[in-house]
C-alpha cells in the first residue's frame, strides 16, 4: 500500500521521532510512506477557539496536501487531529458558506487513520510482539486520549496493542478516562483548571510506579509530559503548592512478625485520598528514585508509536536519558 | 388570553429576540470565577467525593439496560419532535390544562413571570401578624433562575425551600451550586452549623444523615399543614393531557403540591412532551441519569384541578426568558432538550474541580457552559467566557441521555464569541493564532518557520524550557515545554530523501 503521513504539526515540530516511529512501522508491514509536502495542520486550534475564519485556510491547506489519488490511505499519529478531520473540518467549511470545502475534507477525512486504527482495523495487527517485533522491557500505563477515546471509539484497541509489546510490564492507570485538561488553548485560557486537571493526572500517573505513561496523542503526552518534568522538579504540577502539594511523609509500620519497614508516602492535600491508594509507596521529588532500567519513575511520556517501533535491534532511549532522539534513519 | 411568550419560528434575525434575565449571567470570567474555588480544597473534596459516588452509581444502574442506547435515541427523537412544533405544542398544552381547570399565564422573561407569581400570592396567601406573607416551594430551576425568592422576599413574601438540599442552600445564605444536589458543596458539619444556626428549635444535633434529615423534617411540618400557597417546578407537561409533573426524592414536594389551597407552578415553555406515554422513555432515562436510580421514590403527576381533593386554585406560569431565542439558533437549539438530569456536571472533570459557582448560572457545568449563553445571547451580553470552560474532552455528550453534543455547541459558541468581538484588542493568544493561521495555510511557511528549530535548540541548550513570557507563561506556571528537537520532522525527512538520492546517483 502506498501511505501518505500525516505527520500533524505538534509531532512534526516537536516529536519528530514519533513520526520517525510511525514511518518505521509502516515499512516494516512493507508499505511505501510518503510524506506529502504541502502539510501542516488539521486546523484544530483554531476550530476550537472558535476562529473558523482563520481555520479555513488551515483545512484548505490540509484538504490540498492529502486529495490525491496517488496514495491509498493517510495515517497520522494522533487521534485528536484524525477526529478533528471527520467531526470538525466539513462543520467548520459549511458554516464558513464553503460546502466543495467540506465535501472534499470528508473525503480526505474518510481515508484516513490513526495509527492504532489502521494496525488493527485494516491490517489486522493484535500482537504487536510477532507482527512488528515490538520489544520494551518496561513498565508502562497508558492514557486514552478523550478523543481517541470518544470521538474515534478506539476501545481497548491502543492498550491491546500496547499490552501485546514484548517484554512490557503493563499496568492500568487509575482514572485513566479523567481528562489530563490539556484541551489546547483551554490550557492557556483556563490554566488554573487545566493545571488542577493535570495535577490529578499526574499523581496518578506517578501512583502506578511505571517508568513510562504512553498514549496515542502526542498534545495530551505533551501536556502530562510537562507535567511530570514539573512535578519531578518541585514537587507539584498544579501552581498552588500551598494547597494540593505532595508531602512526601515517612511513615514507618509493624508487621505482624513485629519488623518495623519504613515507606515513602504520598500524602496530598490534607485529607485527600480520592485519588490516590492511601499510604502507597510513592516517590520523592527531591530525590526521584530510579528503576532498573535506569528510567527516572515518572518522568518519561512516550507516544505510543514509539514503544511499538522499538525493537531489541533498535530499542528506545527515553528522552529524558540525554534527549537523544531515537532512530535517526527512518528505517 | 395573551400570549405574550409565545415562540417564534426559528428567524435569522436572532438578536431581535430577548435574552434571559435572571440568575443566568456571570457576574465575572469563568478563569477568575474559578480561582478561588480552585484553591478551596475542602470545596474540590466535598464535590469530588459527591460527583465520583454518584458518577458511579449511574454508570452501574445504566448498564443494566440494555436498551439505553435506544432509549436515549426515543428521548432525542421527542425532544426534537417537541422542538420543532413548540407552538403547536405549546396550543395544545394551554387548551387541555384550561380544559382541567387550570389557569396559564406566559412569562416573556424573569421580571414578568416573578410578577406575575407576586400578584398571585398577593391574591391567595393571607398577610401574617407581621406584616408579611408566607409561601412554601417544591425543588424548582426555574424559579432558581429568574431569582423568585429573591424578588419574593423584597416584595414583603417569604419563600420556605422544602426540598431539603434547597433548605440548606438557603438557611445557609448560599446559592446552589448543582442542579440535583444544590448543597452538593457543603458536608455533614458544615449542614450540621448551619441547621444549629438558623433552625431556632433544633436544639442540639450530631452530625448523622439522620438526625439532620429528622430535624428538617420538625422544622418543614408546620409549614406544610398551616401554609395556603405553594409554589413549584415541574419536571415535565404533556401536551396532550395537560398533566404537570414533577419527580423528586423526599416527598416534600408531594406534600406542597398537595396541602396548600393554591398551587403556582414556574415552567419553562420546553419542557413539554407530546404524550403521556412518552413518561414511559422520560422516567427511564431521567431518575438513572440523574440520582444513580432505577426509579426515583416520588412521581407526582397533577392534571388541573379535583374536586375536594388538593389545591382548587391552580395556576402555571409558561416561562420564555431567552427559550425562545436559544430555539431560534440552529446550531445550538438542542440545548433545550435538556431534562435537567445533572450527569453531564457529575461526569465534567472541570465542573469537579470549580464546583458550580465558578459558571455564574443558576445551571452550571457543561449543559450551563452552553445553557446559560444561549438563554442570554452570547452576542450583546455577558457570558462570553463560558463556552471556554471546558477542555472539550467529551464526557457530558457521551452521558447525556438525550444526546446533547455539548462539546460541539460548545465550539459553535466559541465560534459566536469571536464574530461578536467583545473585546476589539486582540489579546496575544489572538495575535499568536491569526500567525498560525497564516503560517499553518501553507505547508511551505511552515516549513520556514521550523527552519528557526536548530536556532531554538541552541538558545535553549537542549533543554526543557520552565519559564516563558507573556501568553506563554500560563502554560508554564505549571508545566515544562519539553526539550526541542534539533529538526522537525519535515527536515529529517527532506535529509533522509535527499541521501535516498545521492545513493542512487552513486550506484
Amino acid at each position: 500500500m502506498r501511505i501518505a503521513l500525516f505527520a500533524t504539526c505538534i509531532v512534526d515540530a516537536m516529536y519528530p521521532e514519533v513520526a520517525q516511529a510511525t514511518v518505521r512501522i509502516l515499512r516494516r508491514l512493507g508499505h511505501e510512506v510518503i510524506f506529502p509536502e504541502g502539510q501542516s495542520c488539521c486546523g484544530q486550534m483554531h476550530i476550537n477557539s472558535g476562529k473558523f475564519a482563520q481555520a479555513e485556510p488551515v483545512i484548505a491547506n490540509h484538504v490540498r496536501a492529502f486529495t490525491s489519488t496517488e496514495w491509498d490511505v493517510a495515517v497520522a499519529p494522533s487521534a485528536s487531529c484524525v477526529a478533528s478531520l471527520g467531526h470538525q473540518q466539513p462543520m467548520v467549511a459549511t458554516r464558513m458558506g464553503n460546502d466543495a470545502l467540506a465535501s472534499e475534507a470528508a473525503e480526505v477525512a474518510e481515508r484516513t487513520y490513526e495509527l492504532t486504527q489502521f494496525l488493527t482495523d485494516v491490517q489486522g495487527v493484535t500482537d504487536a510482539a510477532a507482527d512488528l517485533g515490538s520489544y520494551f522491557p518496561h513498565r508502562v500505563t497508558y492514557h486514552p486520549s478523550c478523543h481517541g477515546m470518544r470521538l474515534l471509539r478506539l476501545g481497548d484497541r491502543q492498550s491491546s496493542l500496547v499490552r501485546s509489546v514484548e517484554g512490557i510490564d503493563f499496568v492500568e492507570l487509575p482514572l485513566a478516562d479523567s481528562c489530563c485538561g490539556f484541551g489546547g488553548t483551554f490550557s492557556v485560557k483556563n490554566p488554573e483548571v487545566s493545571s488542577a486537571m493535570l495535577a490529578d493526572k499526574v499523581r496518578t500517573i506517578q501512583a502506578t510506579e511505571a517508568d513510562v505513561c504512553t498514549g496515542g496523542d502526542a498534545s495530551c503526552l505533551l501536556h502530562i509530559g510537562g507535567g511530570m518534568s514539573r512535578f519531578e522538579r518541585t514537587g507539584s504540577c498544579d501552581g498552588a503548592p500551598d494547597v494540593t502539594a505532595v508531602h512526601v511523609k515517612e511513615t514507618s509500620s509493624t508487621d505482624e512478625r513485629g519488623h518495623t519497614t519504613e515507606t515513602l508516602t504520598t500524602v496530598v492535600g490534607a485529607d485527600d485520598d480520592d485519588h490516590l491508594t492511601p499510604g502507597h509507596r510513592g516517590t520523592s521529588p527531591a530525590e526521584p528514585s530510579r528503576t532498573q532500567s535506569g528510567f527516572r519513575v515518572g518522568q518519561a511520556a512516550v507516544h505510543l508509536a514509539r514503544i511499538l517501533a522499538s525493537t531489541k535491534e533498535d530499542p528506545l532511549r527515553v528522552p529524558s536519558e540525554g534527549a537523544e532522539v531515537s532512530g535517526g534513519s527512518l528505517r | 388570553m395573551t400570549f405574550l411568550g409565545m415562540p417564534l419560528l426559528p428567524s435569522k434575525r436572532r438578536s431581535d429576540l430577548p435574552g434571559g434575565q435572571g440568575n443566568i449571567i456571570e457576574a465575572e470570567a469563568f478563569p477568575e470565577a474559578s480561582h478561588e474555588h480552585l484553591s478551596n480544597q475542602q470545596l474540590r473534596n466535598n464535590i469530588g467525593h459527591a460527583t465520583s459516588t454518584i458518577r458511579s452509581k449511574r454508570a452501574e444502574v445504566v448498564s443494566e439496560l440494555d436498551d439505553w442506547e435506544a432509549l436515549r435515541d426515543a428521548g432525542e427523537a421527542t425532544k426534537n419532535e417537541v422542538m420543532a412544533n413548540l407552538p403547536e405544542y405549546l396550543a395544545q398544552f394551554e387548551e387541555a390544562f384550561t380544559a382541567a381547570g387550570g389557569i396559564i399565564h406566559w412569562a416573556r422573561d424573569a421580571d414578568e413571570a416573578n410578577a406575575i407569581v407576586t400578584e398571585l400570592i398577593e391574591d391567595n396567601a393571607p398577610m401574617l401578624e407581621t406584616g408579611r406573607r408566607e409561601v412554601i416551594k417544591v425543588k424548582s430551576m426555574a424559579t432558581q433562575e429568574i431569582g423568585l425568592n429573591e424578588h419574593l422576599e423584597a416584595e414583603g413574601i417569604d419563600a420556605f425551600e422544602t426540598d431539603l438540599a434547597e433548605l440548606i442552600v438557603q438557611l445557609g445564605e448560599d446559592k446552589p451550586s448543582h442542579i440535583l444536589v444544590p448543597a452538593i458543596h457543603r458536608n455533614r458539619d458544615e449542614i450540621r452549623e448551619i441547621f444549629m444556626d438558623k433552625m431556632p428549635d433544633a436544639g442540639e444535633l450530631t452530625n448523622e444523615p439522620a438526625v439532620l434529615a429528622e430535624a428538617a423534617r420538625r422544622h418543614l411540618r408546620h409549614k406544610f399543614l398551616t401554609t395556603k400557597v405553594a409554589i413549584s417546578g415541574a419536571n415535565f407537561g404533556i401536551a396532550e393531557t395537560g398533566t404537570l409533573g414533577v419527580v423528586e426524592s423526599e416527598g416534600n414536594g408531594r406534600m406542597c403540591l398537595t396541602l396548600p389551597e393554591t398551587l403556582i407552578t414556574v415552567m419553562g415553555i420546553e419542557k413539554l412532551l407530546p404524550k403521556f406515554a412518552d413518561l414511559e422513555v422520560f422516567l427511564q432515562l431521567l431518575p438513572r441519569s440523574s440520582t444513580g436510580e432505577r426509579m426515583n421514590p416520588y412521581t407526582s403527576f397533577w392534571t388541573g384541578k379535583s374536586e375536594g381533593d388538593g389545591p382548587q386554585n391552580v395556576h402555571l406560569v409558561l416561562l420564555d426568558n431567552g427559550r425562545t431565542r436559544a430555539l431560534a439558533d440552529e446550531h445550538g437549539r438542542t440545548a433545550l432538550n435538556c431534562i435537567r438530569c445533572s450527569a453531564c456536571m457529575n461526569v465534567c472533570p472541570v465542573y469537579e474541580r470549580t464546583g458550580g459557582h465558578a459558571y455564574g448560572s443558576t445551571y452550571p457545568g457543561p449543559i450551563g457552559a452552553i445553557l446559560s449563553p444561549l438563554l442570554t445571547g452570547v452576542q450583546e451580553q455577558g457570558n462570553g467566557s463560558l463556552p471556554y470552560a471546558s477542555s472539550l474532552c467529551g464526557a457530558c455528550y457521551d452521558v447525556c441521555p438525550v444526546k446533547i453534543n455539548i462539546p460541539e455547541i460548545l465550539v459553535h459558541l466559541r465560534g459566536e464569541d469571536v464574530k461578536a468581538n467583545h473585546s476589539p484588542v486582540s489579546s496575544q493568544l489572538d495575535t499568536a493564532l491569526t500567525g498560525a493561521s497564516w503560517m499553518m495555510g501553507d505547508g511551505k511557511r511552515m516549513a520556514a518557520a521550523e527552519r528557526g528549530l536548530p536556532l531554538a535548540h541552541k538558545v535553549t541548550s537542549g533543554e526543557q524550557i520552565n519559564a516563558l513570557p507573556g501568553i506563554a507563561s500560563a502554560w508554564t506556571s505549571s508545566r515544562d515545554i519539553p526539550a526541542l528537537p534539533e529538526k522537525s520532522f519535515r527536515q529529517l525527512w527532506a535529509e533522509e530523501e535527499a541521501n535516498d538520492r545521492d545513493e542512487e546517483g552513486q550506484r
